[in-house]
């Protein structure tokens, strides 16, 4: 302590050089743990409105008023030994998923916007991505009319549609296929609570884990115009493909 | 030191046991009702407040945050809601007036653990004494601050007992009686007063806050004090008293400045001369 009469310069410097190291060392050690445990399993769903999952985990002060004003008491708070970062809520489609409230009171309720506030209409939640995982075993796909998460589905229509696919030699009839699409569907996971099968066949994951991302390169639509990549200037004279550059000629530059 | 009688003997001896024990008694009450009103709601459904330390809602109306948490919010460079920095607000104000580690022994439920880890090594006698500087605890407040600067995330809330236990209490503890046990170990057997009074980042932020706070315990009788020593042995950071109590000669102030004192009261209780009162900084 400070103002023990026998306390030398020494004696304190190396006190304060300790307590420092102390200190640095088990932050360190707890940086790379927070590291660990930042990536969520594929099946944990965080709430609607939930900042991109690294923000998340700096504004959510695990309070759980999302929990406590969730009419439906699908969410949880993570316990010690899960593996969802400590005290964050989250929610597991298969067991309960979310009803999509229209008034969403879960994002209301959150005191710091890590259930961002700006979501106001509960179709633009993104809570995660449907994904019909298993062709195999899906209903649909052996040729059976099921359909069950198409007709459970809160956005009837526009979030999973029935594509026909067509019969083959030996079947009778086409198959009646489900297909997701990723600019409507809000994760609520109603489809993957409802499948029929033992295990679900079609499964809500986190977006950025459901959906493949092109490379940062030239795309073209079906009447050869090129589309542009988010972020990518219009009014360039140079193609980012030196190819197209040389091309187009030197009239141009 | 070795002792002859118990701690506060002697007040139980001149004042009865109520008085000797009525602001431990009042601080348990405190403790307890806070846990239950939390409580109330999952358990009967009946909401008056909702959430936990961490933030919470009064009857729908008025919201509590906790301030040290959403400094870190802030430093992970999110800007929270206006009702959560309100949150923060009112509780700071509130701190600032009955001094900040009121929260240490009238609202966290460690203290319910490491007053009782403290208790039964009394009667044991247990001396679990290694030692650290008690100045550690603004080491690791500061490392909190700088891990949530460094990382974007609330690092400390993955690994903090206090809001684990609270939050687990409230919530569902499951293997948070782990923790529970270990802070109650390492208190019995490792280090005295080790976790509350040396390590603790949340009280030592707290503690800033005690320094400016309205709200004081004072010696005010203190030509009174007979030297019992039992203040020192019963008080949960004793280095605060001396100033308070021994500065007579040196024309001190008889209030006890530090902002460590956790206003527990217990030095009053166990006084039998009745040398401390609560009273305001002078």
């Amino acid at each position: 302590m400070a103002i023990n009469k026998g306390m030398t310069r020494r004696n304190f410097l190396l006190n304060v050089a300790g307590s420092a190291c102390g200190a640095t060392l088990l932050g360190a050690g707890l940086s790379v743990y927070s590291r660990q445990t930042a990536s969520m399993p594929a099946l944990m769903i965080r709430p609607p409105g939930a900042l991109d999952e690294e923000a998340f985990l700096g504004a959510c002060v695990r309070c759980g008023q999302c929990v406590r004003d969730c009419p439906y008491d699908i969410l949880h708070l993570a316990g010690l030994g899960e593996s969802v970062p400590l005290g964050s809520p989250y929610f597991v489609a298969r067991e309960e998923p979310c009803r999509m409230c229209v008034d969403i009171p879960c994002v209301k309720a959150c005191p710091t916007g890590a259930l961002d506030h700006s979501l106001e209409n509960i179709d633009d939640a993104r809570m995660g991505l449907a994904v019909l995982v298993d062709e195999e075993n899906c209903l649909a796909f052996r040729g059976m009319r099921c359909e069950v998460c198409f007709y459970i589905c809160p956005l009837l229509g526009e979030a999973i549609t029935i594509d026909l696919l067509p019969k083959t030699g030996s079947e009778k009839l086409p198959r009646f296929i489900p297909v997701v699409h990723s600019d409507t569907c809000t994760g609520c996971g109603m489809c993957e609570g409802a499948c029929v099968l033992q295990e679900a066949a079609i499964k809500v994951f986190p977006r950025y884990f459901a959906l493949a991302k092109e490379a940062e390169q030239h795309r073209y639509d079906d009447e050869g115009q090129k589309l542009m990549n988010e972020g990518e200037a219009e009014d360039t004279p140079f193609s980012s493909d030196p190819l197209e550059t040389i091309k187009s000629g030197r009239e141009s530059l | 030191m070795a002792r002859l009688t118990e701690i506060g003997a002697a007040a139980l001896h001149s004042k009865g046991w109520f008085k000797s024990h009525q602001w431990l008694l009042l601080r348990r009450l405190c403790q307890l009702s806070i846990l239950g009103l939390f409580l109330l709601g999952p358990v009967a459904g009946i909401w008056l407040i909702k959430g936990n330390l961490a933030s919470s809602m009064i009857l729908e109306t008025v919201p509590l945050s906790d301030p040290y948490l959403m400094l870190q919010v802030l430093l992970t460079g999110h800007v929270p809601e206006l009702v959560g920095l309100l949150g923060a607000a009112i509780v700071l104000v509130f701190y600032l007036l009955v001094s900040g580690r009121v929260y240490c022994s009238w609202v966290c439920p460690i203290n319910l653990v490491t007053d009782a880890a403290s208790g039964l090594q009394r009667r044991l006698g247990i001396k679990a004494r290694t030692h650290y500087s008690r100045q550690t605890r603004y080491w690791l407040l500061g490392m909190t601050l700088v891990l949530a600067l460094m990382t974007g995330s609330l690092v400390w809330e993955l690994v903090n007992p206090v809001s684990i236990v609270f939050r687990g209490l409230v919530f569902g503890l499951g293997l948070g009686w782990g923790v529970i046990v270990a802070l109650f170990l390492f208190e019995l057997l490792v280090s005295h007063r080790g976790w509350c009074g040396h390590l603790c980042p949340v009280g030592a932020f707290y503690g800033l806050l005690g320094r400016v706070s309205l709200l004081r315990v004072v010696a005010a009788k203190r030509e009174q004090c007979n030297d019992c020593m039992d203040c020192f042995d019963v008080c949960p950071e004793p280095q605060v008293i001396r100033p308070a109590l021994k500065g007579e000669k040196g024309h001190q102030s008889p209030v006890i400045k530090s902002g460590l004192c956790t206003n527990c009261g217990r030095c009053i209780d166990v006084c039998s001369k009745d040398v401390f009162r609560f009273g305001l900084r002078k």
